[in-house]
């Protein structure tokens, strides 16, 4: 598959399914290691989950912009909400003892290590994976 | 052995020898209001039973998200609080790599299958 493709969702469960469904279909074509799907399965849901929540904090009327790239080799996602973004280094470390028993903020974390890269806009409103199929 | 055993909705619920054994019925464990409705069936079954010695066997499943964590982590402390006891049991492999990233596993009593989470209780 060549070119960038753009999913366009609303801010609600049914869409994030949707554009998930799209993802993984597509790197199941190519042929990615179930290793592979599974990391990007997690960190697509980590990502869209928090453009929905906390972007666009479940308005129905923002969207969750999704562009995505890919060949049998690496996977390049993007998504994009309609939020005021955030500084993702202000994050408090979600292992530290003093935070180990909060009930969130173990989603950032989990796309660092499932994904081989994770870039933020400046804004923050933005994230970007990269995946390579190994 | 088996004394008891239901559905309630996402779940079943055995009872062994004192013990709520708790499978999950979805393979994946992502949508917000699945979540929800998850964790609310195990807060009713946690504040239904004084001291629940309660064991969740993940054999079933295959993806979980960050949210569920959260979940657990607060299942966990409300079994604690009331003197009861959780363990988690047959996580597969990837999804206990999420545990061990996230340093959950120094929180949770985590077995590698039932029978040996079922050893945990007194």
């Amino acid at each position: 598959m060549q070119g960038w493709h753009e999913i366009m969702i609303p801010s609600t469960p049914e869409g994030r399914k949707q554009a998930e469904a799209e993802i993984m279909k597509t790197v199941g074509e190519l042929g990615f290691t179930e290793e592979a799907q599974f990391s990007i399965k997690l960190a697509l849901e980590e990502a869209v989950t928090n453009a929905i929540k906390h972007g666009n904090r479940f308005d129905k009327t923002k969207k969750v912009t999704i562009r995505y790239s890919c060949d049998h080799r690496t996977l390049t996602v993007s998504v994009k909400d309609e939020g005021k973004g955030f500084d993702p280094d202000k994050i408090p470390d979600p292992t530290a003892p003093e935070n180990i028993t909060l009930p969130y903020g173990r989603g950032i974390m989990l796309m660092a290590a499932y994904m081989d890269r994770v870039e933020y806009s400046p804004r923050g409103d933005e994230v970007t994976l990269v995946k390579e199929n190994r | 052995m088996t004394e008891t055993s239901g559905s309630q909705g996402r779940l079943s619920v055995d009872r062994k020898g004192g013990v709520h054994v708790v499978h999950f019925l979805d393979r994946k464990i992502l949508d917000e209001s699945n979540i929800v409705e998850i964790a609310n069936q195990l807060f009713d079954l946690v504040d239904a039973t004084k001291g629940i010695q309660l064991c969740l066997n993940f054999g079933n499943v295959q993806y979980l998200s960050s949210t569920v964590l959260g979940k657990l982590i607060t299942l966990n402390t409300r079994v604690n609080e009331d003197n009861g006891k959780l363990v988690l049991c047959a996580i597969r492999p990837q999804i206990l790599e999420v545990f061990k990233i996230t340093k959950l596993t120094k929180l949770f009593d985590i077995t590698d299958d039932e029978t040996t989470a079922l050893s945990h209780f007194n």
